[in-house]
């Protein structure tokens, strides 16, 4: 016989059981206290997506610090950050959904990528489980009528409007240097978008596209781009690229001499960054881009922004978006007064919140939409980057054409 | 249609490009070529020696050039006590063993990396990353000009390795008949993890020449991986000539599908080569009919 039978008494079987069952009671019991609510916070931290989703999820864990350190949300306790990594796939993003709905939380906040956002918010969706999108631009995330989702920042019809007028107030105001236009794009959902509405909206304001030109997420190499920019010579470049691929282009761009009147991104993964400036700020000189963007005169955006750079960190559009989702459903959910998924969709639904670090004002949900989010033009001066538009946030006035 | 100046210039692009494919495909190919070992670790191991080079440079200051001569022997020694110690025990012999092994070790390694490093994209800025040499009507980067010179030294440095030296002779008996080259005394397990430290090696030197125009970050390697073991393939298995004139070949491919049908497609000509050389001389370009 062996020896572990033996030694299996029925005291010990009795201890045993007693014990399990405690445990097992242990989480009902802090439930009843109101022990907190748990917030799933959802980014591409690993994959093609991770440098931007770890910056996501720091601007997240940020705010969740922040809240829990005054004692949490009223009448709720504090925040339990459920974290996923959504692998920079959707069926990543979904398969976390599926373990944070099991994990029994109240909302999840996050995606970062578009595709990312479609997936989760239609899982979640099954769920009536409240998602608020950070960064995700796609219309179609909420266009889809599903109740549960809410986007904080604006969406791709906002963003390209926003860039067509104040382009083409840049160019008029400069006595309309550029004519010829040449979209680089990389494949997925949110640079495909935005190349077709580009070039859908673009020639309507008189402007020429000479080529639009996809290219994958990762490329490896950008100098068959150039090339093509090197023959036909447009006046203008507009990339629409994640961070590595954008700061490839420019690096190549800058390597085969090419200088266009202007680079004008749109959502570009690098020309809003300030990793980018500091790393090669000749390429990243005069660069404009209409992005997400800090309000630069609220103080609470400036003291986010030393609190990120003392962590030895960049203050990326990542940050600030994830960090201000997560206070608008703190917001919503003291506001709901329980941690229940109906209350706070509700609760979201009528929100008002405008203790956020964005140029957007109060925060008002039509359809899931925040009505207010908008995007805001910068441009890579005195290697420094600078709101130049809407004029009443603007720090400087646009450069343009670069100097050559 | 473009014009002849800029199918040249996409010609020498994808010639420089197609260097450093090559010499990660030259690691690959001692190691999955002549050994018939598929490791999956391979990229995970360029992202390390990636990471290697960059903290050089940025802690000690080292040229990433110059860094190569201490980190091709550091990697030679990682790659050797990696076999010898772990793949090797831990499969057994067993061919299905040894691609979880490497497997397993890739995401240990990236994992690895991504715990003490973040996601976070890393690039170096030296003064003659931005240098380039002038041909009159295009200009060729001079970073990737050095690289396409020292992957052409080092492939020869292997061949003659592989060829006149009884390491080469040792390793190429291995290859063929390991029970024949441990009967005439031939240390199997030495040779198995020298040959995998050679492979690893030129990792090393690939990092190097590629971190003066390129980024590092956990997963960079992944993005060459596919691609060096199409060039093993399609250069001939263990073939140190078939993976140089491979890894340039599929770089041009690459370049002018990409000229052609656009950066999404432009592996499309890769892989079309691919199957074609499959289909018409299975052994690669240079591979021998075993």
């Amino acid at each position: 016989m062996p020896r572990y039978v033996s030694n299996f008494t029925r005291r010990k079987f009795l201890t045993g059981t007693a014990l399990n069952a405690a445990t097992l009671v242990v989480p009902s019991v802090l439930k009843a206290q109101g022990a907190g609510v748990k917030l799933g916070i959802l980014h591409p931290v690993s994959g093609a997506l991770s440098y931007s989703g770890t910056q996501g999820r720091l601007g997240a864990a940020l705010a969740v610090e922040e809240i829990n350190t005054d004692g949490g949300i009223k009448g709720l306790g504090k925040i339990d950050a459920i974290l996923g990594d959504a692998l920079s796939t959707p069926e990543g993003g979904t398969a976390e959904v599926e373990k944070m709905n099991s994990a029994g939380v109240t909302c999840i906040i996050g995606g970062y990528a578009s595709a990312i956002c479609l997936a989760v918010s239609q899982a979640a969706a099954r769920y009536e489980l409240p998602y608020v999108v950070d960064v995700g631009v796609a219309d179609a995330i909420v266009t889809r009528g599903l109740k549960n989702t809410f986007r904080f920042g604006p969406g791709f019809g906002t963003i390209s409007k926003t860039a067509l007028d104040n382009l083409v107030t840049i160019n008029d105001a400069a006595g309309r240097p550029a004519k010829t236009v040449m979209i680089v794009h990389e494949d997925s959902l949110f640079g495909s978008g935005l190349a077709k509405l580009l070039n859908a909206q673009l020639p309507q304001h008189g402007f020429e596209i000479l080529e639009t030109i996809p290219h994958p997420t990762p490329t490896r190499d950008f100098n068959n781009v150039v090339l093509k920019m090197k023959a036909q010579n447009p006046d203008l470049v507009i990339p629409a690229d994640y961070y590595n691929e954008y700061v490839l282009l420019a690096r190549t761009m800058q390597q085969q001499r090419v200088r266009p009147k202007g680079i004008y991104s749109v959502l570009g993964g690098a020309a809003s960054s300030y990793k980018f400036v500091k790393e090669f700020p000749d390429a990243a000189k005069y660069i404009m881009d209409c992005n997400h963007w800090f309000d630069p005169r609220n103080p609470k955006a400036l003291a986010l922004k030393k609190k990120v750079e003392d962590r030895g960190q960049f203050y990326t559009y990542e940050v600030y978006m994830n960090y201000s989702s997560v206070l608008l459903v703190a917001d919503a959910l003291s506001r709901a007064g329980a941690a229940d998924r109906g209350k706070l969709t509700a609760a979201l639904e009528s929100s008002t919140f405008s203790g956020h670090v964005m140029p957007y004002g109060p925060t008002k949900f039509v359809n899931g939409q925040n009505q207010g989010a908008a995007p805001v033009n910068t441009q890579v001066l005195d290697n420094d980057i600078k709101v130049v538009l809407p004029a009443n946030f603007a720090q400087a006035k646009p450069v343009f054409p670069m100097p050559g | 249609m473009f014009s002849p100046l800029i199918l040249i210039t996409a010609i020498l692009n994808g010639l420089l490009t197609g260097a450093v494919y090559a010499l990660v495909a030259l690691g690959l190919t001692l190691i999955y070529g002549v050994l018939h070992i598929i490791n999956f670790a391979h990229g995970a191991l360029l992202s390390m020696a990636l990471f290697g080079a960059f903290f050089a440079f940025r802690l000690l200051g080292l040229d990433p050039y110059l860094a190569a001569l201490f980190l091709a022997p550091a990697l030679f020694a990682f790659g050797y006590a990696l076999q010898r110690f772990i793949i090797g025990p831990a499969s057994h012999g067993d061919d299905r063993n040894i691609l979880l092994v490497t497997l397993g070790v890739s995401v240990v390694i990236e994992n690895v990396l991504l715990y003490a490093f973040r996601a976070d994209t890393r690039t170096i800025d030296v003064p003659y990353a931005f240098q380039t040499l002038d041909l009159g009507f295009t200009f060729l980067p001079i970073p990737r000009v050095i690289g396409f010179g020292a992957v052409l030294a080092v492939a020869v440095a292997l061949w003659a390795l592989m060829t006149w030296t009884d390491l080469g002779k040792a390793i190429r008996a291995v290859a063929k008949e390991k029970l024949g080259a441990e009967l005439v005394g031939i240390d199997v397990s030495h040779v198995y993890a020298v040959t995998f430290g050679l492979g690893t090696a030129c990792v090393a030197i690939a990092a190097c020449l590629l971190i003066p125009t390129y980024y590092v970050n956990p997963t960079v390697g992944e993005a060459f991986v596919l691609i060096a073991f199409t060039i093993v393939v399609l250069g001939g298995m263990g073939s140190v000539p078939g993976a140089l004139i491979g890894g340039l070949l599929i770089g041009v491919v690459e370049s002018l599908s990409g000229l052609f049908l656009g950066e999404s497609l432009g592996q499309i000509g890769i892989f079309l080569i691919f199957i074609v050389v499959l289909l018409v001389r299975p052994t690669g370009l240079f591979g021998v009919k075993a």
